[in-house]
């Protein structure tokens, strides 16, 4: 049996260029403006959205990564969730998408290829979107992924901006999906692994639709810069603060037995150093912390929504089987970026 | 057993794994990982600690060397030090020496610190008439006194000595005996120190 991930050196989103990098390489290009772009990439946001009319808004994006798990039919799928969960951050609905793919040919059986892309047209069936058709190249380190495009109606664009003081934060899927993928390659925490992979290949298509009849302010999904990097991201555009309550953040099982044994992505160092708004209460043990970066692979929703919504939707969520879903914590009056963690 | 293990050039998790490995090979020793980023150092730390370890590092040239403690030095070192011999430390007088006694005072202090950082411990430190000023309030030494008692050196104020000086409400550290335990102390211990 072939084991994808010993062909890549960081997998899934912990793959993903750093914020503090990439950061500074955007900054050195020309600006974009255009009445008919809702959305560009000032607000750090999951997806470009572009005005098609008074009704429909465009709404693109692109993800790809190397293999997170050995199975190449799982890292299809995952693969395919992740890069669609873009659209359901931005309360938009996916139509089609384009695989984009990297791979050995010489060194790997094009059968593993074929699983791979059975893996994420099957994903992408799930999310009632059409594969149209892809571009792929040689590359010693396989990768896959999907560019999706989706619609919504240009005022119920959901963005990082947009939350307000008063709402109330969710999160639909649990986290430590980087350390459980980190221990799987350890051979450790198998428990904490299996449940990591059904987290993962698992679509936010359900949520959204939920999140759709509420009305939420803002809305992201949790990736490669952890929740404290997509939280940061979200109250920076939103220019709010942000205070969590980690007692009531879902782990998944065994992800703080495998922070605790250091099984923690490089990247969660990275954007550990480059978050310096960041205040942890002296009670919030390291392993926490460390959770609160873990980069996250098809990771839940993130989203901002009045509180006097807040039961009620999370109520829907977990009587929809989503049951990890949370509340996690408020806006709070703090400076514009600053997050409280205790 | 020493194991040396080098994770340099090698991404997360693998340096956790190649501790893990080196760890399990031993039941007691040291473990040296070189690893050459600072996730990899902090993943083996946190994994070496997680494995109730002890962990020290040193950073040179943009490498980690982490040394890893498993086993019996490791258990010594979180025990307190009960180690000691039966000598016996009679103190008669609240300073050190005969001069002055500021001097004295200054002396009193450095003696006791010194007489916690020296192995193996006394059995018993008595004071008597002058010497219970210093396991009373006020007293300059009590820090190093109650480290002494908490190490398991039996501390020992006279009774009589504590009435006449209206002190015995005001003890602080150790407990209060007579003469006979005081003699009994003397007598039965290897050696007996007066002071």
């Amino acid at each position: 049996m072939i084991k994808l991930t010993e062909y890549s050196k960081n997998g899934g989103c912990a793959a993903k260029i750093g914020p503090g990098d990439l950061a500074e390489v955007l900054r050195q290009l020309p600006k974009i403006s255009d009445p008919r772009l809702l959305v560009g990439i000032d607000t750090s946001d999951d997806a470009g959205v572009y005005k098609l009319n008074e009704t429909t808004a465009l709404i693109q994006t692109v993800d790809f990564f190397t293999p997170i798990v050995d199975d190449p039919y799982l890292f299809g799928q995952i693969a395919a969730a992740n890069s669609l969960s873009d659209v359901y951050a931005m309360g938009g609905k996916p139509l089609t998408a384009m695989n984009l793919v990297a791979f050995p040919v010489c060194k790997l059986d094009p059968e593993v290829l074929l699983t791979i892309l059975r893996g994420g047209q099957d994903k992408v069936a799930e999310a009632g979107a059409l594969i149209v058709g892809g571009h792929s190249i040689h590359d010693d380190e396989p990768k896959y992924g999907l560019s999706v495009t989706g619609v919504a109606h240009p005022n119920r664009i959901l963005t990082n901006a947009g939350a307000k003081l008063g709402d109330v934060l969710l999160i639909t899927k649990a986290i430590g999906t980087g350390v459980l993928t980190m221990a799987a390659r350890a051979e450790m925490f198998p428990k904490g692994a299996a449940a990591a992979v059904r987290s993962m290949v698992k679509l936010n298509r359900t949520a959204a639709e939920i999140i759709e009849r509420f009305t939420a302010h803002a809305c992201t999904d949790i990736t490669g810069f952890g929740l404290l990097g997509h939280l940061h991201e979200m109250a920076n555009a939103s220019g709010i603060g942000i205070s969590i309550d980690t007692t009531t953040l879902p782990f998944l099982p065994e992800a703080k037995e495998a922070a605790e044994m250091g099984l923690i992505p490089a990247s969660a160092y990275s954007t550990r150093s480059y978050l310096t708004t960041i205040k942890f209460a002296p009670t919030v043990p390291e392993y926490i912390r460390d959770l609160c970066y873990d980069p996250q692979t098809s990771g839940g929703l993130l989203v901002s929504v009045p509180e006097d919504v807040a039961s009620q939707l999370l109520t829907d969520l977990q009587q929809a089987g989503i049951e990890e879903a949370a509340i996690i914590g408020r806006v709070s009056n703090k400076e514009r970026g600053e997050i409280y963690v205790y | 057993m020493f194991i040396s293990v080098d994770a340099r050039g090698l991404a997360c998790p693998r340096p956790v794994i190649a501790t893990k490995k080196a760890l399990e090979e031993m039941v007691d020793g040291i473990i040296t990982v070189v690893v050459d980023n600072l996730a990899a150092k902090e993943n083996v730390m946190k994994f070496a600690t997680a494995n109730q370890c002890k962990v020290t590092v040193e950073e040179k040239d943009n490498l980690y060397s982490i040394t890893i403690t498993k086993g019996q030095g490791v258990v010594a070192d979180l025990t307190p030090k009960i180690v000691q011999n039966d000598s016996v430390y009679l103190i008669t007088q609240s300073t050190l020496g005969q001069g002055n006694s500021e001097l004295g005072a200054v002396l009193i202090k450095s003696f006791f610190y010194a007489l916690l950082e020296k192995e193996p411990l006394p059995r018993t430190i008595m004071f008597i008439n002058g010497g219970v000023f210093l396991t009373t309030e006020n007293s300059s030494v009590l820090e190093h006194l109650v480290a002494l008692n908490n190490k398991g050196v039996q501390i020992l104020s006279c009774g009589a000595c504590l009435d006449y000086y209206e002190l015995k409400d005001k003890l602080v550290v150790g407990a209060i005996t007579n003469m006979y335990s005081i003699i009994e102390e003397l007598s039965s211990s290897g050696k007996a120190i007066t002071l």
